[in-house]
């Protein structure tokens, strides 16, 4: 057991039991002019569950969570959520499904500060007109604390109080990734993505993103699609894991079987294809 | 049909004369990523330069003497704006091209007089008539204006095969694309600047001398810089032959529409029609004609 | 050590959010309200407020409202000058054709109009952005220059192709001697930086910035890029329409389309970018700067004793401007607003170092 899970084994908080399917991709393929990003890839998601996806780089797993987001559109290949079938949806129409994502490259909004980037997570449930915002007190007011109450709640369990005033773009990278993880939970998802959440992170960083990672799963049920390259994280927080290489699935279970598979090893280690 | 041929041919003789603005337009932002809006004003400090040396020293002695002007001027904005805007957005370069643009609006004046000076390059005024024989009474060209047609094709022949063809014209390129990854590479940025905002400024002396000796020099030649966007709209903003062919259309399409529409929907069309034109690109093909497609990666 | 928070803690989160929380800042709020509404009107001379203070009020109403289309929402526009056109004219027409309308109704209606107008510029802004955008809106200021001088039922069939404005008659009181009118903008002034406040800190104002920050994201998270956009150009347009009607009411009394060209839509862009992208106080001190420093440079020559010519002292201007510009780009491209945000910041620690 690698140094992280032995201390997140410690204190992982009791988790849901696992529920139905609650996403599931069928024959996925996307192509961008002759680049084959995606190649006919099935897998599912279920409902409570902390699912992986893994894979070398350029394997195609930021192209698969923009397909789930509906930034990209497949050619072919069809998307169930929560039962139904998905048409071509537009992100901020698959937002309002309940569908909240950070990314790989930070894509926090530099100019505001820490609580206005978490409030505009909650854009989708803000519902006063411009004429109401206009006048501000009254409608618009109640409304703006109630959401900041909410926030606030946000911004303790991350422990970022001390920054909630400061302009994002000059916090450093570990930081802003909190900030972009508790952006991404003031939507209150049911279906949370998250783009490689630790890169970059040392291992104390990490130790407290993989706390945040299997509270957020534990006490408040979100399903978590995750994608992340430390695979010691992968095979102790995750239930279970999608491999891709060259955007084909060539793995897909529990993360011990994951790790005994030979084409997973071989893609890893580079052998020829 | 002959006076129909009459006005293309003018709106194409127009046209070559935007294309050797815009031919400044696309260097600059070919080699250095930046729009300079200064461009107008520097085909007037240009013109002015000329006009006024030409009066006192003979015309290749006054031709080289505006050249090295403008090239000075390249040195001066190197060293004062462009290298303390490095990496900077986009934007925030283009808004300094407004100041540099404001500043010579003042300097030139200052430097060579508020009045309308007259280039004489020695070109025959008077239009000729010719196929007589294919049309009634023949069609009416101007000489000065082909001549001009063919001064700017051969320039844009010229830079279109340094650009693709020398090392320089690669560095060029990448600098363009990347300020700090084209220094990383060791590619001396000043140097490079220097080099396009020399060459842009031949090729707005040279505009300068055409323009001057066909309107006069005088203020409103700031204004056909104006006309020149829509033309790198049209073409696209790192096409050299893209500005030809943006320059041609929009010098014939306004010349049509001013001379066809005007007379049912009123006169003055010409100051817009290039920009609606070059509206309507923007929505439906923003990267013009000849231009790069430029994706966003999330 | 007079400009601290020590002491001051909020209990509430309303608190927290109040428009100013820092009692120092609201002490200076007040007191700036007080000369500007009772110290001037005592004070100052006609010049003053005809030459200074009205144009420079009005001005920092478009600015206003271009600061929030161009620094909130980071939607770049060159068309300003005509949509100041657009409602100079509208509310023109309402005042002649329309008998016995209330006047306010006719700047409000007028306002309006400007806001239907400036949307439909503002579609493109849905497909380009940045430069080409600029373009576009060149675009629309041609155009409306175009319309309003060609156009004979804009302008009531004036043969010289000027207009003039009728007295500004409002609830029976005219409002023509020089305080009256500087009293009256102000008021007007007052009331929309208010609004423009109120929408900056309400989930409006982060749509903006949101777009303006990273608009793919924001669409992700819910932010629709349509709404954000529209609402940013129909909003910037109310207030320039407005400020349009006011310029040809209150200060210009006659005018005709060239006092709203394109030179007026890049005076007011640099009055945002000198005065400070994304930052309201940025608009007043852009606006400022603007209108004092042709003053300024007019008078120099005279205080330091030197003849110029006039030719020479437009050059100089001219000069000055630019390099004005290159030097704030350089220096602080946040403008001035970042310039006074960095001075309370000083004032914050002195008379301590760090």
């Amino acid at each position: 057991m690698s140094a992280v899970a032995a201390v997140n084994a410690a204190v992982v908080a009791p988790s849901r039991g696992i529920g139905e399917v609650i996403l599931a991709l069928e024959n996925i393929s996307l192509a961008f002019g002759g680049v084959q990003a995606l190649a006919d890839i099935s897998f599912d998601v279920r409902e409570h569950e902390i699912r992986a996806i893994i894979g070398p780089n350029g394997a195609g797993k930021s192209s698969m969570l923009n397909v789930i987001n509906g930034v990209y559109h497949p050619q072919q290949g069809t998307i169930y959520f929560k039962g139904e079938k998905r048409h071509r949806m537009e992100p901020h129409k698959v937002a309002s499904q309940g569908v909240a994502r950070t990314f790989q490259n930070i894509a926090l909004f530099k100019g505001m500060s820490v609580l206005d980037n978490l409030m505009t997570g909650r854009s989708l449930m803000m519902k006063t007109g411009i004429l109401q915002q206009a006048l501000y007190w009254g409608a618009t007011q109640r409304e703006e604390l109630a959401h900041r109450a909410k926030v606030e709640e946000i911004i303790d369990f991350l422990e970022i109080q001390s920054i909630r005033k400061t302009q994002v773009g000059r916090l450093p990278y570990g930081l802003q990734k909190r900030v972009e993880l508790g952006r991404a939970l003031a939507a209150e998802p049911t279906l949370l993505l998250l783009d490689e959440p630790m890169a970059g992170m040392n291992v104390e960083e990490k130790q407290d993103m993989c706390r945040f990672v299997l509270d957020v799963n534990g006490e408040f049920g979100t399903t978590i699609v995750l994608i992340e390259h430390d695979m010691g994280v992968v095979m102790d927080i995750s239930d279970r894991v999608v491999v891709l290489d060259y955007g084909r699935k060539i793995g897909d279970g529990l993360p011990d079987d994951v790790r005994n598979n030979q084409a997973v090893i071989d893609a890893y280690l580079g052998v020829k294809h | 049909m002959g006076s129909f041929i009459e006005v293309v041919l003018g709106g194409l003789m127009a046209g070559v004369l935007y294309s050797l603005v815009a031919l400044g337009f696309v260097l600059i932002y070919k080699a250095s990523g930046v729009f300079n809006f200064s461009q107008g004003a520097m085909v007037l400090l240009a013109a002015l330069a000329f006009a006024r040396f030409s009066e006192v020293m003979p015309m290749p002695v006054a031709f080289l003497l505006a050249a090295t002007m403008m090239v000075a001027l390249a040195f001066a904005v190197e060293w004062l704006v462009l290298r303390r805007l490095v990496n900077q957005d986009g934007i925030v370069l283009f808004l300094a091209t407004f100041g540099i643009t404001y500043f010579i609006e003042g300097l030139g004046p200052q430097l060579f007089g508020d009045n309308i000076y007259r280039i004489d390059l020695g070109m025959p005024k008077e239009p000729k008539i010719i196929l007589e024989n294919m049309f009634e009474g023949g069609l009416l060209i101007n000489l000065e204006d082909l001549i001009a047609a063919v001064v700017a094709g051969l320039l844009v022949a010229f830079l279109a095969l340094f650009f693709q063809k020398t090392a320089t014209g690669r560095a060029l390129r990448a600098v363009a694309d990347d300020h700090q990854a084209a220094q990383s590479v060791g590619i001396p940025l000043n140097r490079i600047w220097v080099i396009v905002w020399s060459v842009s400024g031949f090729v707005a002396l040279v505009a300068g001398m055409i323009w001057g000796s066909k309107l006069g020099v005088q203020f409103s030649l700031v204004l056909i810089a104006l006309k020149a966007i829509p033309v790198v709209i049209l073409g696209g903003f790192t096409s050299i032959p893209g500005a030809i062919v943006g320059g041609l259309i929009i010098g014939v399409g306004e010349k049509i529409a001013e001379v066809y529409l005007g007379p049912i929907i009123g006169g003055g069309i010409e100051n817009w029609f290039a920009y609606m034109l070059a509206l309507v690109f923007l929505l439906v093909r923003p990267e013009g004609l000849f231009g790069e497609r430029h994706i966003d990666r999330v | 050590m007079f400009y601290r928070e020590n002491g001051q803690f909020k209990t509430t989160y309303q608190a927290d959010q109040a428009m100013l929380p820092i009692a120092q800042d609201r002490a200076f709020m007040v007191a700036v309200l007080l000369v500007a509404f009772v110290a001037v009107p005592l004070l100052a001379d006609e010049y003053l407020f005809r030459a200074i203070l009205i144009p420079f009020l009005i001005l920092a109403l478009a600015a206003l409202g271009l600061n929030l289309l161009v620094g909130y929402c980071g939607q770049i526009s060159l068309g300003t000058g005509g949509f100041m056109m657009v409602g100079a004219y509208a509310a023109y027409n309402l005042a002649l054709r329309v008998p016995d309308l209330n006047m306010l109704v006719v700047f409000i209606l007028a306002g309006l109009i400007t806001t239907v107008v400036g949307m439909l510029f503002g579609i493109p802004s849905l497909r380009i952005k940045g430069l080409y955008l600029a373009v576009a809106t060149l675009a629309a200021q041609f155009f409306l220059d175009w319309l309003f001088s060609r156009v004979k039922w804009f302008t009531h069939d004036s043969s010289s192709g000027s207009v003039s404005a009728p007295d500004l008659v409002v609830f029976g009181f005219k409002w023509d001697a020089p305080v009256e009118k500087y009293l009256f903008v102000l008021s007007t002034v007052v009331l929309f930086t208010l609004i423009a406040r109120n929408l900056t800190r309400s989930h409006i104002g982060r749509s903006w910035m949101a777009t303006r920050d990273m608009d793919v994201a924001a669409e992700i998270i819910g932010i629709r890029p349509v709404y954000a956009k529209l609402t940013a150009f129909a909003v910037s347009s109310f207030f320039i329409g407005i400020a349009g009607a006011l310029w040809a009411f209150v200060h210009l009394g006659s005018w005709e389309p060239l006092a709203f060209d394109v030179n007026r839509s890049f005076s007011l862009l640099f009055m945002v970018i000198i005065g400070g992208l994304g930052s309201l106080l940025g608009a007043f001190l852009g606006a400022a700067f603007i209108v004092i420093l042709p003053l300024l440079l007019n008078q120099l020559p005279h205080w330091l004793g030197i003849p110029v010519s006039t030719a020479t002292a437009a050059h100089f201007e001219s000069m000055i401007f630019g390099a004005l510009i290159i030097f704030f780009l350089i220096v602080e491209p946040h403008g001035l607003a970042r310039l006074w945000a960095i001075a309370k910041e000083k004032l914050r620690l002195w008379p301590f170092p760090h």
